[in-house]
């Protein structure tokens, strides 16, 4: 992917590439650390549809979003000849039980038999995280298990 | 009653005032500079309402209006921004300076203000207001648009161009004479050279000088500076808002990022004031005269910038929309055409006619500016549509 770098005197910078519906997409960044994800017009590439402001956790969890189901489907084609076991993601829910709290607190191996292998924040992966990893709201949990662990997994961090 | 309490209910009145105004501005889409110059001209010199008692304070917070402004100015584009915009955009930047300052010129030249006044002149019809600008591409959500970046290089060069104007025009403005003009220019040339290979070279010692993890410490100490710096050069007969604006220029990265975040407050502020200030010593009755001149300048230097933006767009390959976009976006002239006249004007070099016409001419332009910006877009689809030729995004 072609990603245009521009900078913007006394803005910032934007960064967008061409995709193939035909419209750019990109992102600017404020001198001030502010994003804005820009779209631009289907009928005039040089305009923009849309420019939405986003703060950085926001951008972050974006980024998470659009980020972590290609790690999981990664991850899921590396596990396929392992019989049994399978790979999936789960939230940790801004002011929920883990939130704040580390890894280890989770006790999710003892529990489960699943375990984490990476945690997804604001677009950027932390693989294999260490037990004194300390979870935030907005984190993607990578988890790797049996049918039976990843659903006792997902009980532990989402019902929590 | 008590004199200083006079003062602060007249001073608390005109900031209350400003206050009020400047939210009506925005809230209508234009900037309030205009309405402040217009606060200033109902009040004092045959307005509606004498100030008094508080002329010492309104005349130094001008002038630290004005060194804010300057300074904000230079601390705007780091010095390899300068550069970069120097380089990519000297041909639309001399395009800029010979189609929007020769209107000004010829304005000058037929009320008889002579080279002085025309260069003034030409100065303020130059200009483009980068504050109005750069807060109307973000209203308008444009910072995205492909044309910005070129807008943006254009504004970046009159940057530059004004760190060139300045020291000449104040030279000339204190009388020197035809060799001392030509060593005036050598010696800003030269003076802005340094500064850029300071900024350059050496930026991180001077940000180094007035940086401070403490952000008390830090605006005490960048207000400070940028006070010296003005008074010193005021000094030496270069104004003092060419050596706020050199300072501003010097002072890089980080550094320059967080003055700007703790100076807009005041520059705010203290502008307002110089704005005020401006047209209180501008007797509205002066105005009438000059208006006929100011609208057929307005409307020329509309279709220049137009130009201006339209070709500079056009070179980097940008569609007929944006460059309708880009063209309009630069039409807006504000407080450093108002900076210009203040100069002239306080010189004494040139009729005082040339207050009103500065006045005049940018209450026009200030408000022209971001309605143009918002208009263009209909207007170009409708003029192309009528003609009945290819979409416009060809």
């Amino acid at each position: 992917m072609n990603v245009e770098v521009t900078p913007l005197p006394g803005i910032g910078t934007r960064q967008d590439f061409m995709i193939r519906a035909g419209r750019r997409i990109g992102v600017i960044t404020h001198r001030d650390g502010k994003f804005e994800l820009i779209v631009s017009h289907l009928d005039d590439p040089d305009d923009c549809a849309a420019s939405i402001a986003l703060t950085p956790a926001e951008a972050s969890t974006l980024a998470g979003l659009l980020g972590s189901p290609q790690l999981v489907a990664h991850l899921q084609e590396q596990h396929r000849e392992v019989a049994g076991i399978s790979t999936k993601q789960f939230p940790i829910v801004p002011g929920s039980r883990f939130d704040g709290s580390p890894l280890a607190e989770t006790e999710l191996r003892t529990r489960t038999g699943a375990s984490i292998v990476a945690v997804v924040r604001a677009g950027s992966v932390h693989a294999s995280p260490r037990p004194d990893f300390v979870f935030a709201g907005g984190d993607l949990v990578v988890v790797v298990g049996t049918a039976d662990g990843l659903g006792a997994a997902a009980e532990l961090l989402g019902g929590g | 009653m008590h004199n200083t309490a006079i003062a602060l209910i007249q001073l608390g009145a005109v900031f209350f005032g400003l206050g009020l105004l400047g939210k009506m501005a925005w809230r209508v889409g234009i900037s309030p500079i205009p309405l402040y110059l217009i606060g200033g001209l109902a009040f004092g010199q045959g307005g509606l309402v004498p100030l008094h008692g508080i002329e010492d304070f309104t005349h130094l917070s001008s002038e630290i209006g004005v060194i804010l402004l300057l300074l904000l100015l230079g601390l705007e584009y780091s010095a390899v921004e300068l550069m970069t915009g120097l380089k990519k955009s000297w041909t639309a930047g001399l395009l800029d300076i010979v189609l929007n300052a020769t209107p000004g010129v010829i304005a000058a030249l037929i009320l008889g203000w002579g080279p002085v006044g025309a260069l003034a002149m030409g100065g303020v019809t130059y200009i483009s207001s980068s504050g109005i600008i750069a807060k109307v591409l973000g209203d308008l959500g444009r910072l995205g648009n492909r044309e910005t970046p070129v807008v943006l290089s254009v504004l970046v060069f009159e940057d530059l161009a004004m760190a060139v104007y300045l020291p000449i025009l104040t030279a000339v403005l204190a009388g020197v004479s035809f060799v001392g003009g030509l060593t005036a220019v050598g010696i800003s040339l030269a003076a802005i050279t340094v500064v850029l290979v300071i900024a350059l070279k050496f930026g991180r010692y001077v940000s180094a000088l007035v940086d401070s993890p403490d952000p008390e410490v830090f605006l005490l100490k960048v207000l400070g500076a940028a006070l010296l710096v003005a008074g010193v050069a005021s000094q030496l007969q270069v104004s003092a808002a060419v050596g706020a604006f050199l300072l501003g220029i010097a002072i890089s990265g980080s550094t320059a990022e967080n003055a700007t975040r703790m100076l807009e407050p005041l520059r705010d502020l203290f502008a307002a004031m110089f704005f005020v200030v401006f047209g209180l010593n501008t007797d509205p009755a002066s105005i009438p005269p000059v208006l006929v001149l100011a609208v057929a300048l307005a409307v020329a230097t509309t279709l220049t910038k137009v130009a201006t933006g339209w070709w500079a767009a056009r070179r980097q390959g940008i569609g007929r929309m944006g460059r309708a976009r880009a063209g309009a976006a630069l039409v807006a002239r504000g407080e450093f055409s108002i900076v210009i006249a203040s100069l002239t004007v306080a010189s004494g070099a040139v009729d005082g006619q040339l207050a009103a016409l500065a006045t005049a001419y940018v209450l026009l332009m200030a408000v022209l500016g971001p309605v143009a910006a918002r208009v263009v877009e209909p207007l170009a689809r409708k003029f192309t549509r009528k003609r009945g030729t290819a979409p416009a995004t060809a």
